[in-house]
């Protein structure tokens, strides 16, 4: 009997809920596995995936949202084995699991804690309610390849926001195995869209493009890069962070800024019955 | 010109004066073969348009867009709104041309007609009880008469499915005819529904019909009925408007309607009329795009061209 040929791999892109390859149909070795390099249009295609989704997501209910995080927190944990193959320690999948069950926590509890109503001198009831920004582009940390990248994903669509995630281009097995886990989490498709490739590539045309809320620079680490895409983003005065430089203790609880930072607060006034 | 195309022509114009030669000569036409329309049609979608050549594309597509609104919710201020937008698509960009046509319901004609006026965009109006033509002819000839009256200079009627279906070709005939009456200078796009005309074979007859009939433009559909304009439709609908004028020397302008929402479905459209008509067809003129979406796709494409960065959505009205 012949021997069995094992079926390898070949580690897509995330867009729109789907696992395409790159429009410019190349691809990189990463570990002997071959990657996607995205290109400037698969940036483009996810980005009106995202824009897409936003509707849906920011408009089902915090406890809805809530659940399919948690849902996610699951199918980590499931395929905790899958993550130690590629090289992630298990503390850190633990904690990744522990950080997105902690995020899916905040999702029933942001408005509660972030909104409230405003003493007036009138007879009105003002009220003040966090919204999420829309569209929101992530460039994520190279290391720790999956701790930071459920860090930097989770505080921003737990609000409702979409997120475009240029995976680190030297971590980008981790990402798209997360990105597994999300499609069979119940996520719609497009709340999460994965980019694997260059980032001097793919980040240029997301911080430029028109149609992007806000900007998360935490895995740019060359200084002159992170500029220029400060720059570029200021043409639709996109929301930018950009963490200090200096080293990120991801384990250190991360506070709620991350979540906090991707919020608008909508006012209303309402006149009171009498 | 030779003698034969002089007797094929007053043949031609013969045609309509019986029922039987009418249908001898609709069901003598070849018959479509639809794979081959199909497959025609799918290979002329894989060009490559880049670069200026897509500017120009898209530049072209603005000219030809009539940009429609038929909503029963349609109201004087938001049809001139649609036609601000006609004359200025991009507010940012001077450069940017206007569309070919507004295209309204006739109880809005008035409201368009005062902002249009002057502009070189033409007036557009349904008419003869659009969208199901359903109704007794005096009144769809009222509707048509109404709508010049009000300043259309261009007639969007619908043809008589029912009697088509049911082979009664003249009745369809005698329709255009009286309704091209009825619209006097105003241009006539007859409207074919190809969506319920269920077969290719059909809709070459049908678009016969229309042009023998007397109509200046064939049109795909009302964008009313889920099936619209498809590209191997549209591209028998091509065949026969060459077919005709080489048989006639009067030449047909073609506006496909409905469901042509993206730069990328336009630009194909226009590559199907340059490889299937030449470019004589390609001027707003003898060919328009029945739309209301299409416009912004193709503004954000022209701004992506213009500045390098991509648009969004947020940057152009909602219509």
């Amino acid at each position: 009997m012949s021997e069995r040929v094992a079926v390898r791999k070949t580690y897509k892109l995330f867009i729109g809920g789907k696992f395409p390859r790159s429009e410019s149909g190349r691809s990189y070795l990463v570990q002997s596995s071959n990657v996607s390099l995205a290109s400037r249009k698969d940036a483009r295609d996810a980005v009106v995936a995202a824009r897409a989704a936003v509707k849906g997501w920011a408009g089902a209910t915090a406890y809805n949202r809530g659940q399919i995080l948690y849902r996610a927190a699951e199918m980590l944990e499931g395929r905790r084995e899958q993550f130690v193959a590629l090289g992630i320690p298990g503390d850190e999948v633990d904690a990744a699991v522990d950080r997105w069950v902690w995020y899916a926590g905040w999702a029933d509890k942001l408005a509660q804690v972030y909104g409230g109503a405003n003493p007036v001198a009138g007879p009105y009831f003002n009220i003040s309610a966090p919204e999420p920004t829309g569209v929101v582009a992530v460039v994520a940390p190279e290391r720790p390849a999956l701790l930071g990248l459920v860090s930097v994903i989770a505080p921003a669509i737990v609000s409702g926001n979409t997120v475009v995630v240029a995976a680190s281009p030297s971590e980008p097995l981790a990402a798209v195995t997360l990105a597994e886990v999300l499609a069979t989490s119940d996520l719609p498709g497009g709340v999460v869209n994965i980019l694997t490739g260059a980032i001097t590539e793919t980040a240029p045309t997301l911080a430029a493009h028109m149609d992007v809320n806000a900007i998360d620079l935490t895995g740019v680490g060359d200084a002159a890069l992170a500029t220029d895409l400060e720059v570029k983003a200021a043409e639709n005065l996109k929301r930018v962070l950009r963490p200090a430089p200096g080293n990120h203790d991801w384990t250190a609880d991360p506070g709620v800024a991350p979540m906090t930072a991707l919020l608008e607060t909508k006012t209303v006034w309402h006149p009171k019955g009498v | 010109m030779t003698a034969t195309t002089t007797s094929a022509r007053s043949e031609l114009s013969e045609l309509g004066r019986s029922e039987t030669a009418l249908r001898t000569f609709l069901h003598g036409l070849p018959g479509v073969d639809q794979v081959g329309a199909e497959q025609r049609a799918a290979q002329l979608g894989t060009r490559s348009i880049k670069t200026t050549a897509k500017a120009q594309a898209i530049d072209l597509a603005i000219r030809m867009v009539d940009l429609t609104t038929l909503e029963g919710a349609d109201t004087p201020g938001k049809v001139r709104a649609l036609a601000a937008k006609a004359l200025r698509p991009d507010p940012a960009d001077p450069s940017c041309p206007h569309v070919g046509a507004v295209c309204v319901y006739p109880a809005m004609v008035p409201h368009v007609a005062e902002v249009l006026r002057g502009s070189g965009v033409h007036l557009a109006s349904v008419a003869t009880a659009f969208p199901s033509g359903q109704a007794p002819l005096e009144i769809k000839l009222a509707d048509t008469r109404a709508a010049v009256a009000a300043g259309a200079d261009e007639i969007d009627m619908v043809i008589n499915r029912g009697a088509f279906l049911a082979g009664r070709y003249k009745e369809v005939y005698d329709e255009i005819v009286a309704t091209k009456e009825a619209s006097g200078d105003a241009h006539l796009k007859v409207i074919l529904e190809t969506g319920e005309l269920a077969t290719y074979d059909n809709v070459r007859r049908a678009s016969w019909l229309a042009m023998l009939a007397g109509g200046d433009f064939i049109k795909t559909s009302t964008g009313k009925v889920p099936i619209a304009a498809t590209m191997p439709v549209s591209l028998v609908m091509l065949e026969a408007v060459r077919d005709f004028r080489e048989a006639t020397g009067r030449q047909v302008g073609v506006k496909p309607a409905g469901g042509i929402k993206t730069t990328k479905d336009a630009i194909k459209y226009l590559v199907m009329v340059n490889e299937t008509v030449g470019p004589d067809w390609l001027d707003p003129d003898w060919f328009r795009f029945g739309a209301s979406s299409l416009l912004n796709d193709l503004l954000m494409q022209r701004t992506k061209l213009t500045t390098g960065t991509y648009s969004g959505p947020d940057y152009f009205t909602l219509d």
